[in-house]
Formats: C-alpha cells, sequence, structure tokens
C-alpha cells in the first residue's frame, strides 16, 4: 500500500473539527468525518479533536462509535488527540466526572482543566525536538496536563517542566491546539512519521 | 524561554471552537449545573433566575449572587459562564475575578447603559454577545466579543424569533459574499460595522467566531432544526429546567443537537419526555416586553 496518500478520520462528535479540517486540507489531505462505527473503515488515521471530554465520551457511547474506536486504536490505528483528544487517550485521567471514560491508548496519567479556568488559558511557542525546526506555536484553552507519562516518549515539555506532548506507538496526544493557531507542522509530522510507516 | 501569553483573541475565541456541535444550559442552582453536566451540556450558564421566570416576575434583573457562581464552578468541570447586564462594565469585572470561563453581556438581563456595551478587548475573560442580525453581530466583534449568539426570544419556549435571527444573519452573510469587492464599502456604511471586518465576512462566507442560538429552543427538534440552519451550538435557557422532566429533555437536546440531520435519532429521543415549558408565543408578548430589542 505504500505510496497511496492516506485518508484520515476526524472524530466529529463535538468540538474543533472544522480547524483540524483546515490543517489538513492546508496539508492537501484527504480527509472525512467520523461519527458511527462504520465510519472508520478504510481510514489510514484517526484525530480525536478538542471539545469537551466528557461530552465527546458521552455521545461515543450514544452512538455506537465508541467500540470501534477502542478496537482500531488497540488494532494499531495512527491517532493524534489534541487537549480533549488526549484526555480521551489517556488510560488514567485526574479530575474525571463521574463515570467519565477514556478510549484509552496511552500509558499516561492526564489531570483535566491542569491550569485553571479560561482566564488562564494562553498562547505559547513550544519546543518539540523530535518534529524540529523552529518551536511550534501553540494555544492551550483550558488544556489538561500529562502528569505521569509513564512509558510514553515525551514530545513537548513547558519550561517549567510540565509535559504536554507524548508518543505511545500510534497514539500521540498533546495538551494543546496547534489547529486553532494555523500551525500545521505537528500535523505533517504525525502524517509522516505515525501514519505512512503504518501504510507500509 | 518563550512566554505564556494569556486572554489573546485567539485563545478567547478558541473557547468558542471548542464547545461547537454542543448544548449549553442555563442553570440557577448547583444541583442544576450537575444534572447539565451529567447530561452532556458542554457548558453551563450560571444565572440567578430563568428567562421565563425574569419574564414572568418582572423587576430589575442582574448579574447573579457570587455565591451562587462560586458554588456552580465548584460542582462541575465543564465551562461556566455567567450574565453581566449590557454595559455594566463593572458586573463583568467582577464575573471575571471570580473566574468564570465566559461572559454573556445579556439583553436577558435588564440594560446598565442604553448607549454603549461593554469595551470587552480590556478584559482576560471572553465574552458571548447577542445579536438578532449581520451589522449587529459584527459591531459586538468590533467591541470585542469572541463569541456570537443570535437572540431569538428568551423565555418564550417560541423558537420563531430564533428562526428568524439565525436566517437573518446567515442570509446577510450570503449576500454579503455574492457583492463583488467595489459594493463592499457602502455594505459596511449599511451594517454600521467597520469595512475590514465586513470585507473579511464576504471573503470566509462566515463570521470569525462562532455562532451559536438562543433563545426560544424548547425540544429537541427545535435544537436540530437550528443546526441544520447553519448554527454552530445552541443555548437552552427555560427550556430545560422549566420542563417537566429536565435530565431527560437535557440528554435528548444533546442528542438531537449532535445527530441533527438524523430525524430517527431526533424521533427516538422525543418519545416519553414529558411535559415541555408551557411557553409563550412571541406574538403575545407586547413590544416593550421583547428582550430581543435590548441591545442595538
Amino acid at each position: 500500500m505504500a505510496g497511496k496518500p492516506p485518508v484520515i478520520g476526524v472524530l466529529a462528535l463535538q468540538g474543533d473539527v472544522r480547524e483540524h479540517e483546515q490543517v489538513l486540507d492546508a496539508l492537501d489531505v484527504a480527509h472525512r468525518q467520523v461519527r458511527l462505527a462504520g465510519d472508520l473503515d478504510g481510514l489510514d488515521g484517526l484525530i480525536i479533536p478538542g471539545g469537551e471530554s466528557s461530552v465527546i465520551d458521552k455521545l461515543s457511547r450514544i452512538f455506537d462509535s465508541r467500540d470501534a474506536v477502542v478496537s482500531a486504536i488497540r488494532g494499531g490505528m495512527p491517532v493524534l488527540g489534541t487537549c480533549a483528544g488526549l484526555i480521551l487517550l489517556a488510560d488514567t485521567l485526574v479530575g474525571a466526572i463521574d463515570g467519565q471514560q477514556t478510549f484509552g491508548g496511552l500509558p499516561v496519567t492526564v489531570e483535566r482543566n491542569a491550569f485553571g479556568g479560561q482566564v488562564e488559558s494562553f498562547e505559547t511557542v513550544i519546543d518539540m525536538p523530535t518534529i524540529g525546526g523552529e518551536p511550534v506555536a501553540a494555544a492551550f484553552i483550558r488544556a489538561p496536563i500529562i502528569r505521569d507519562a509513564g512509558g510514553a516518549d515525551v514530545l513537548a515539555t513547558l519550561p517549567n517542566g510540565d509535559v504536554v506532548g507524548v508518543r505511545f506507538g500510534n497514539c500521540v496526544g498533546i495538551s494543546f491546539h496547534p489547529e486553532v493557531i494555523g500551525e500545521t507542522r505537528v500535523h505533517r509530522w504525525w502524517l509522516d512519521a505515525v501514519v505512512t510507516p503504518a501504510q507500509r | 524561554m518563550a512566554e505564556k501569553t494569556v486572554g489573546t483573541p485567539l485563545v478567547k475565541s478558541g473557547l468558542a471552537e471548542m464547545l461547537k456541535g454542543g448544548v449549553i444550559m442555563d442553570v440557577v442552582t448547583a444541583d442544576q449545573a450537575k444534572i447539565a453536566e451529567d447530561a452532556g451540556a458542554v457548558a453551563v450558564m450560571a444565572l440567578e433566575r430563568v428567562p421565563a421566570d425574569i419574564r414572568s416576575q418582572g423587576g430589575v434583573a442582574r448579574m447573579s449572587d457570587p455565591d451562587l457562581i462560586d458554588q456552580i464552578i465548584a460542582a462541575v468541570s465543564i465551562p461556566v459562564m455567567a450574565k453581566a447586564r449590557i454595559g455594566h462594565f463593572v458586573e463583568a469585572q467582577v464575573l471575571q475575578s471570580l473566574g468564570v470561563d465566559y461572559i454573556d453581556e445579556s439583553e436577558v438581563l435588564s440594560p446598565a447603559d442604553y448607549v454603549n456595551h461593554i469595551d470587552k478587548w480590556p478584559f482576560t475573560v471572553p465574552f458571548v454577545c447577542g445579536a438578532t442580525n449581520l451589522g449587529e453581530a459584527l459591531r459586538r466583534i468590533t467591541e470585542g466579543a469572541a463569541m456570537i449568539r443570535s437572540k431569538g426570544e428568551a423565555g418564550t419556549g417560541d423558537v420563531s424569533e430564533a428562526t428568524k435571527h439565525i436566517r437573518t444573519i446567515k442570509g446577510e452573510i450570503a449576500a454579503l459574499s455574492a457583492k463583488s469587492d467595489d459594493e463592499l464599502y457602502v455594505a459596511a456604511k449599511e451594517l454600521q460595522a467597520p469595512y475590514e471586518l465586513v470585507r473579511q465576512v464576504a471573503r470566509d462566507k462566515k463570521l470569525p467566531v462562532v455562532l451559536f442560538v438562543a433563545g426560544g429552543v424548547a425540544t429537541p427538534a427545535d435544537a436540530a432544526m437550528m443546526m441544520q440552519l447553519g448554527a454552530d451550538g445552541v443555548f437552552v435557557g427555560s427550556g430545560i429546567f422549566k420542563s417537566g422532566n429536565p435530565e431527560a429533555r437535557a440528554k435528548a437536546i444533546v442528542q438531537a443537537t449532535t445527530a441533527y440531520t438524523d430525524p430517527a435519532v431526533i424521533a427516538q429521543v422525543s418519545r416519553g419526555l414529558g411535559e415541555a415549558m408551557v411557553g409563550i408565543n412571541v406574538s403575545d408578548v407586547p413590544a416593550p416586553h421583547r428582550l430581543a430589542e435590548r441591545g442595538w
């Protein structure tokens, strides 16, 4: 299958679906929205957007996409989660609401709303040595922090040492939103380093 | 090392982007806030009286008691919004100091200034404002609003004004984007909005911020209709906690907002919800009591 252009799914239950689609459009990568279990068929990768993690969790169970997403992740489908998407990929959560579940895939502990409320939300630039080049532009919006990266590779940290990006095999999760700031390099790297190798 | 910058326009409008596809519910107690969160609300709007009660009880409606807002912030992990009166910049300062996630400069409360809206740029916390048409939306964005909701007619359970306002805004955007460049100067004059912003909307065929619908949504079908008309999400005020079974209705409206193009799902979630809020036809509300006419 090498050389075939990838098709990426964007989980479209709630959240900043449009911004991820705009990044994929800018990178000239085909994509479609995923709501129901069958929507995952034939995809080469899945993006879990920002939004409210507790809401996306509930809707994934109500609309029966949860089991298919979980088994796709376990089966090795490349996944990129931003903010709520990172929360949904974490095996362990701090600050979850009663009954909140995650898809899992990242053997890490993530704390929701770890910076506080919206007045603590911020823009910055952040070094991502794995990606290389100039620091990437990042928006942290009521963002989570990875409190224990476990066995995952750390992709990004803040100056105070807080871990805000990890990779474990096919799963990449970051606390921040490159997509709302028009930053395309994180997606480009994920496509080249995680999605393309999995196609071979 | 890189600095953190809080309160940027992008961070303010960015939170609204995260709420897209969701339902924001009015709540007056911490218990209601928990019910809303458990039902799948993306955010709650903390206020002292829902619009239906403001309408029936009358009197001046103001910002909520800080104790109530503290209790609601403590009760939930989703974003908490709260209302300030139009032009009441000190209520907005207080709400920011309490740590709310969004301020609604709202016509549902009694206006504090009949000339000026709040200058929203100096605040770190973002603002959502109501609009009945494109010009009003662009004036609020010019003042710093990071999210727009069409006004509808709050506290009625009558969706007709919400329909009118979202159709008006969407229609005006479509008409604007059909204009040639040399027609946009007069369009800006007619919209009473800055030319640069008018040109941006004409080019992008959408507002530069998220557009939700509010004011009269009472049923799952109402919410789905607003989404089909192009809303990014829905505010539900009195429609949930003035109904017979708030838990079930809240969940149903959330599901219909997600599956808004699927009538079978909307039918399924509409079953057995008990009584909808009684409601009042907007045509029966005397003009001086129409909230949508507050703001300009």
